[in-house]
Order: C-alpha cells, then structure tokens, then sequence
C-alpha cells in the first residue's frame, strides 16, 4: 500500500533544521556568558587562569581530528570503501572516548579543588568568579552530553554499515550523523578560546 | 446504524495494524492529527475548567471556593495546560498535520516517524505536567511564566512542570523541522510558492519561528532546573548572575510563541473567508509575506513584557518601537480580510460566524496590545487584569475561535458527516456574547488598576468582576452546546460529499474523509491558484 | 534526482582542512598569550568564526548544497544576531 518515498536531501535539510535548534540552545549560555564577561572581565581573566590550557588544547585537537576522521568517513562511504569507513568510524568514537576521558580528569581535578556550582569554595572568590564556573560546567557538561549522544550515534550508524543498511548508494544516515558531528565539533571550537584563553 | 459499517470510512478503516495499534503506531498524517486533536480538545476542556473555578473564586472579595495558595496553582496549571498543551499544538499540529500535506499535494510529511515521535514527545509533556500537580511538593505555584527568582526557590514541583515544559518544547521544535522540510521537498507538481494555500504560509512561517525560537525556552528551563537542583545560579545575583536576563530568554522564545500560537488562526481564517465570500483572497502575496514578515517582527519585540523588570530605557524605547512594527503586517491581514469580504456573496455558515468573530475580537486584542506596547501606558497597566484581558482576546478570541472555526470547517472533511447548524450558531452566539463579556469586564477592572493573580481584591472591583464572572458562565455553556453539536455531528451527523462548502483547495477535491495516501494512483497536478473559485460549487449535504 | 547525492569529497582536501584548523588552534592559543586588551576577545571570535566556516563549508558539505540551505543558516544566523544585539541594548545601558 505504502509507496516508497525518498528525498535524501530532504533528509539532510531536515538535519540541518535540527542543527540551528542546538546553535540556538548553546546560544542561550553564549549570552549569558557575554553578558557575565562584560559585567566581569578581571574575573573572568583571573577565573579562566584556573583552567588547565593543556587539558583545552588537546581536546580540541582530538575533536577537530575526530571531526577528520568522519568527514573522512562519509566520503568513504560515497565511494563504495566500506571497509575503510567503518575504521574512521571506530576512529572517530575512539577520538571521542579520548575527549571524554580528558574531561573527566580536568573536571575531577576540578571538583578537588572544591570548584564546583554551589560548592562553598566557590562562593567565596566571589559572584564574577563564580559566574564564570558556573556558565563552564554547564556549557561543558551540555557539551559533553552532546559527544555522548554523538558517539553513541556513531557507533550505531557504524553496526548498520557492517550490516550493509548504510551503503554507497544510501547513506543518509552516516552522513547525518556526520553533519551532528561536525556541530559538536563548532560548538567546542568557541567553547575553547571562550573559556580557556582569556587573559 | 447498519449504514454505518457499509459506508465509506476513508483513513479511518483503512491501516496496516488494526484496532488501537493502528492508531498508537501509525504514521498516517491524518491519524497523528486525529489523535492531536483529541489530547488537545481534551486539555483544552481542563484547562476551561480551571479558568472558570478561577472566575468563581473572583465572585466576590475574599476566599470563596478556594484559598490563597490554591488560587496560584489553578492560575499556574490553568497556564501552563493552555498555552504549552492547548493553544501551541492546537493550530499547527492538529490542523497544520491534518491539512498541510492534503494541500500541497503531498502523501504525507516528510518524516512520519518524526511526526508520530512529536505526538509520543506531546504525551510525555502531559503525562509530567499532570504529576507535577500530583506530586512533591504541590502543584507549581509560579505563573506559568516560572519567573526567578521564585521558580528557584519555592518549594512547590516546579521541576517536573519545567521538564513538562521542555518536552512539549522539544515535540513543538520537531513538528515545525517536518513542517519546514515538508514544505519545501513535497509539494506537488504545480504546487508553486504563489500557489500555496494561505494556511500553508502561515504554518510555514509558525516552523520556522518554532525551530529558532523553541530552543532558547529550552535552554532557559534547563538553567531554572539547574539552578534548582545544583544551585548553578546564573540568575541568582548572589553568585554573579541576573534574574533579569531570565526575562530575557524566556521571552525570547515566549513573545515569539504568541506568534506560533496566532499566525496557523490568521491561516485558518483567510481559508475560511475566501470560500464563504465566494471571492478569491484579497492580495496574495501581501498575505502571503505578512505571515513571514509577523515571524521575523515578532522575533524582535519580547522585552515588552518587561518594561516594568527594570531593565534600561534604551532598550524600552528600542523595543516599544519595535513593537509597533507588527502592528503593521498584522493590519495588513486584517484590511485584506475586510477587502476579501468586500462585495463578496457572503454565507453565514457557521465556520464563517467564528471567522467573521475573530476579525472583531482580535481587532480589539490587537488594539489592547498597542496600549501595552507603548512604554508609558504600559506602566500603569502592567501586571493587571488589562493584560489578562488582552492576551485572552488575542489567544482566546483570535486563536481559539480560529480553532472552532478550523474545527467547523474541516470536521466534515475528515469525519465525513456534518453537524447540525442551528445549534452551531446557537453556540457561536452565546460564546460571542459571553465571551465579550467576561474579557471586557476584565480590561476594564484592570484599567482601574486590579492586578492580576490575586485571588482576593478591594470592594470596589466586586460589580465587574461579577460580571466578569457571569459572562465566563455564558461562554462555557455556549461551548458545551458546540462540543455536544460537534460529537453528535461526528457520530450521527449526515454524510457529506468531497467538498460541502465549495471551497477551492485541494482537500475538497479527495472524498471525505480522505483515503489512507490521500490521492490515488496518481499524484495530484495542480494548475490553479488556491482561490479561483469559477466553476466550484458546493455539494449539497 | 542528480541533487539528491554529492560527489565525493577527496581525501585530500579533507585533510588540508584539518592541517588549516589544527593551525588556527595553535595562532588563537598563540594570540591569546599577547595581551590586547579587548582586542583579545575578538581576535579569539574571528579565528573560531573562521574556524567554523571552513568546518561548515567543507566538512559539512554546504558548499555541495543548494542555495536553500544557505538561506536557512543565514537565516538562524541573523535571528541570533539580533537575539544577542537586542538582549544587549538592556544589558550595556542599563
């Protein structure tokens, strides 16, 4: 009964949609912090100070590889190369693994030092300092949600091209998945000078 | 009734899965906007419920059926169920699924999983919006505005009502990406843009508000839930936050939302004028663009909710003046309905009596709204019951008598059977009367300076809020006798041909109700603009 | 539909790509350690915008797409200038 419909770019348009709401989410802690940062700005310096730049940089190189590797991936895909897709795919989710991990030591080393939202430490270095926290680990942690989901997404996406239900002639879904991906991706690349590199 | 059986039953017999599965997991179009309809009639009917207890507890000075704290959960519940799970879906995602594909020519939206995901995201927002009633620490007492900083600190379930909210967010943002997608890849062939239905254009432009402007209420509830559960107080100006920067995401999604909730009603009316003027609309394209320009204007006005927040005067002014601009396309809509119904050949059907209602009633909405617009008469009537009234003749008398008038026109469409009219126009009128009375009264008792969400008042207020009170009797009983009308119409009512009205766009032209992949064999070819109306008569009935 | 797929991109410009992004991460990090006063700030928001382009662009395909996709991320993009200006005629005057 059903007549089969496809519209692949239909499909991608639709993603792209789905993108602008995540730009738009993130964007309501991006005005926030704008606003905190001109209402802040020593602090706000002094704060980012207490951010490991080491643990930063590194995640963005990982995240902007890991990007590679997908990017990699999809044009894997279009050319018929299922083989090698499925690696940059194992390699993307073991980049994001790397990411994840990393965060995990940076907010541990963190939380030790009694820097956390409504932690006692933190409300004495006062509301500019406080501020700045405060806004870092809920737009790392949606953040870090994101790779979560991302990762996850990935990995289905590759067990459905061992089965061949993502193939070179349909491969919506990987390149999908590809474009979430590549949002995480943006998402940190403002996330890291924001939050790390202020002076 | 044996003809029941042998009749023709469209949609509604034929699916892959039978019985109540076939409802559950489908992904028809048509049987997700049936079952929209049905949760949203039904909250809607709560929600009229808690608005009249709210009226009763305003008979008279003093606690009379309720106290203090009840009072602010009804008003809270009352808003909340309206606005995220009455007026947001009503338009668009009940008639908006129903409708749009049949009018583009299209078999159904561009992604049906997605669809059905929206209406299942739908349920689980009611499903929390009811246990945040029913459990914690009572029933959210905040508005359904949770402004900070009481949303963060009362002790009431607001968490639970913020999570509501998010998930009847999320469902919103993922019907408005299918709109938007459905839109541009599946109209028909033919199917221009200057060929579209002017419903069509206004839940074009409802999407696009719906996928820019949704995620920042998301975000903005995340925070509050945040700030509640983790003490991350970024509103909390203790620990370097601004409470009025919650203002300022809230309405950034929020005044936009008006315009979700308004723009699929201004659809509906300019379908349901052209085909009872017999004339094709007034000015196409200037109908066409104001939608899309109330969108855009409509993204750029929010802080006038917060003259009164402290916030600067510059930017009272910058957006007092914008608020004036929507007036603009806004008019434009409402002069090109008046020059539609210019020597035209008038019908008074009933979805015509509540077209024709909501010219009059959202004209004095509107004209309310440019009141509270300017920055100076804003100040004296903030947060009084002028707003209550204005924003009730906007939504309630714009939006929902759209609604009824969306509900009048197409039922037959889609149950195949006509109501009875003398009782519809019965109900129109008592709801007309009992309707300007009771929102009329309230403007008027708060020009005198009764503020709002207070269950008590001074002396002096008690003859209009009796009014008030008495017309919000009227109105309900005006729409008991429609919604009986209506489900007797539905059950028993006579069976209509394709088109009972004479209207010109394409879901008149396939049976009613429509069959399971609306067209036949054949995909539809369209060679005509929505509103030419020559040759089209209506079947008789 | 010939739209309906792109071709594929080459490796190659993939990876010239990364090679271009892991360089604007290490000049903004570099940038960063000079003080310029609020200069700073919009250096950093000028690398990463570029940053993002060139992932946009590139990796994201829409240099394959159609105009249609353009004019929808110009779209959002403008919405969110104005949400950013405007929330910002409140907080810098008040």
């Amino acid at each position: 009964m059903t007549i089969e419909h496809r519209d692949d770019t239909g499909a991608r348009f639709g993603m792209w949609l789905f993108l602008y709401t995540e730009v738009i989410l993130f964007s309501g802690l991006f005005i926030l912090y704008a606003i905190s940062l001109s209402k802040f700005p020593e602090q706000f310096s002094a704060a980012s100070h207490k951010l490991n730049i080491y643990f930063g940089t590194v995640n963005t190189l990982v995240l902007l590889t890991s990007s590679l590797t997908f990017a990699l991936a999809v044009s894997a895909i279009q050319m018929g190369r299922k083989k090698q897709c499925l690696r940059f795919c194992w390699a993307t989710i073991g980049l994001a693994v790397v990411f994840l991990i990393n965060k995990y030591f940076e907010w541990s080393a963190e939380i030790a030092h009694g820097i956390y939202p409504g932690s006692e430490t933190l409300a004495e270095m006062g509301p500019g300092i406080t501020s700045f926290f405060n806004l870092y680990y809920l737009t790392t942690g949606l953040h870090g949600l994101h790779v979560l989901i991302g990762a996850t997404l990935i990995a289905v996406v590759a067990v459905l091209t061992v089965k061949d239900r993502v193939t070179s002639d349909r491969y919506t879904l990987l390149e999908n998945s590809a474009l979430y991906w590549h949002l995480v991706d943006l998402v940190w690349i403002f996330v890291f000078p924001l939050y790390y590199l202020i002076l | 009734m044996s003809e029941t059986t042998s009749r023709y039953g469209g949609f509604f017999q034929e699916s892959p899965r039978p019985g109540i599965l076939g409802w559950l997991l489908s992904t028809d179009h048509k049987r997700i906007g049936i079952m929209y309809l049905c949760c949203i009639t039904t909250m809607f009917i709560v929600g009229v419920c808690l608005g009249l207890a709210l009226r009763l507890e305003l008979f008279a000075p003093g606690p009379t059926i309720m106290g203090a704290q009840t009072y602010n959960a009804t008003f809270t519940v009352h808003g909340v169920i309206m606005i995220f799970l009455f007026i947001i879906p009503s338009i668009p995602a009940a008639f908006g699924n129903l409708l749009l594909p049949i009018m583009i020519g299209a078999r159904d939206v561009s992604f049906p999983k997605l669809n059905l995901l929206s209406w299942y995201c739908y349920i689980a927002g009611a499903i929390l919006a009811v246990f945040a009633i029913f459990s914690g620490g009572g029933a959210p007492d905040t508005g359904w505005t949770f402004y900070v900083p009481f949303s963060t600190q009362t002790t009431t379930n607001v968490n639970l009502a913020v999570m509501a909210a998010f998930m009847l967010g999320f469902s919103s943002i993922l019907t408005g990406i299918n709109f938007v997608t459905t839109i541009h890849r599946l109209r028909a062939k033919g199917m221009g843009w200057g060929r579209l239905p002017l419903f069509v254009w206004t839940l074009y432009s409802t999407a696009w508000i719906q996928v820019l402007a949704t995620p920042m209420l998301a975000i903005t509830l995340v925070l509050v839930l945040m700030e509640r559960v983790l003490g991350a107080g970024l509103f909390d100006a203790a620990k370097g936050g601004d409470p009025i920067l919650f203002q300022h995401l809230f309405w950034i999604y929020s005044h936009p939302a008006v315009y979700i909730m308004i723009l699929p009603g201004m659809g509906v009316i300019s379908e349901v004028i052209p085909t009872f003027a017999r004339k094709p609309l007034f000015g196409y394209w200037a109908m066409a663009l104001s939608s899309l320009a109330i969108a855009f204007a409509g993204s750029l006005v929010w802080a006038h909710h917060m003259y009164a927040s402290g916030m600067s005067d510059f930017s009272i002014m910058i957006f007092s003046l914008l608020t004036f601009i929507v007036a603009i396309p806004s008019a434009i809509k409402i002069f090109n309905w008046v020059s539609t119904l210019y020597k035209g050949s008038i019908q008074l059907a009933p979805p015509m009596l509540f077209a024709l209602s909501f010219l009059f009633l959202f004209a004095i909405g509107g004209l309310g709204g440019l009141a509270l617009g300017a920055a100076a008469s804003n100040i004296h009537l903030h947060d009084t019951t002028f707003v209550v009234g204005h924003f009730h003749y906007t939504m309630f008398g714009g939006t929902g008598f759209a609604f009824f008038a969306a509900l009048h026109y197409w039922l037959p469409k889609f149950t195949g059977r006509m109501y009875k009219h003398k009782p519809a126009v019965i109900a129109w009128a008592l709801m007309f009367v009992g309707f300007n009375v009771t929102y009329m009264a309230m403007q008027a008792v708060g020009i005198q300076g009764m503020p709002r969400r207070y269950y008590d008042y001074v002396p002096e207020f008690t003859t209009l809020n009796q009014v008030a009170t008495v017309g919000s009797w009227v109105l309900a009983l005006g729409l008991i006798i429609m919604f009986v009308n209506l489900w007797q119409g539905i059950r028993h009512g006579r069976p209509v041909g394709n088109n009972p009205w004479g209207g010109t766009t394409l879901e008149w032209q396939v049976p009613s109700p429509p069959p399971l992949e609306n067209f036949g064999a054949e995909d539809p070819v369209v060679t005509k603009g929505p509103y030419d109306f020559k040759g089209v008569v209506a079947d008789d009935y | 539909m010939s739209e309906q797929t792109h071709k594929a991109v080459p490796y190659r410009t993939f990876i010239l790509i990364w090679v271009a992004l892991l360089t604007l991460t290490l000049t903004t990090v570099a940038v960063s350690r000079i003080d310029l006063g609020a200069l700073n700030i919009w250096a950093a928001l000028l690398i990463a915008s570029l940053k993002s382009s060139l992932v946009i662009f590139v990796f994201m395909h829409l240099r394959q797409e159609s105009k249609l996709f353009k004019l929808g991320l110009t779209a959002m993009l403008v919405i969110l200038a104005v949400f950013i200006g405007l929330t910002f005629t409140d907080v810098l005057y008040r």
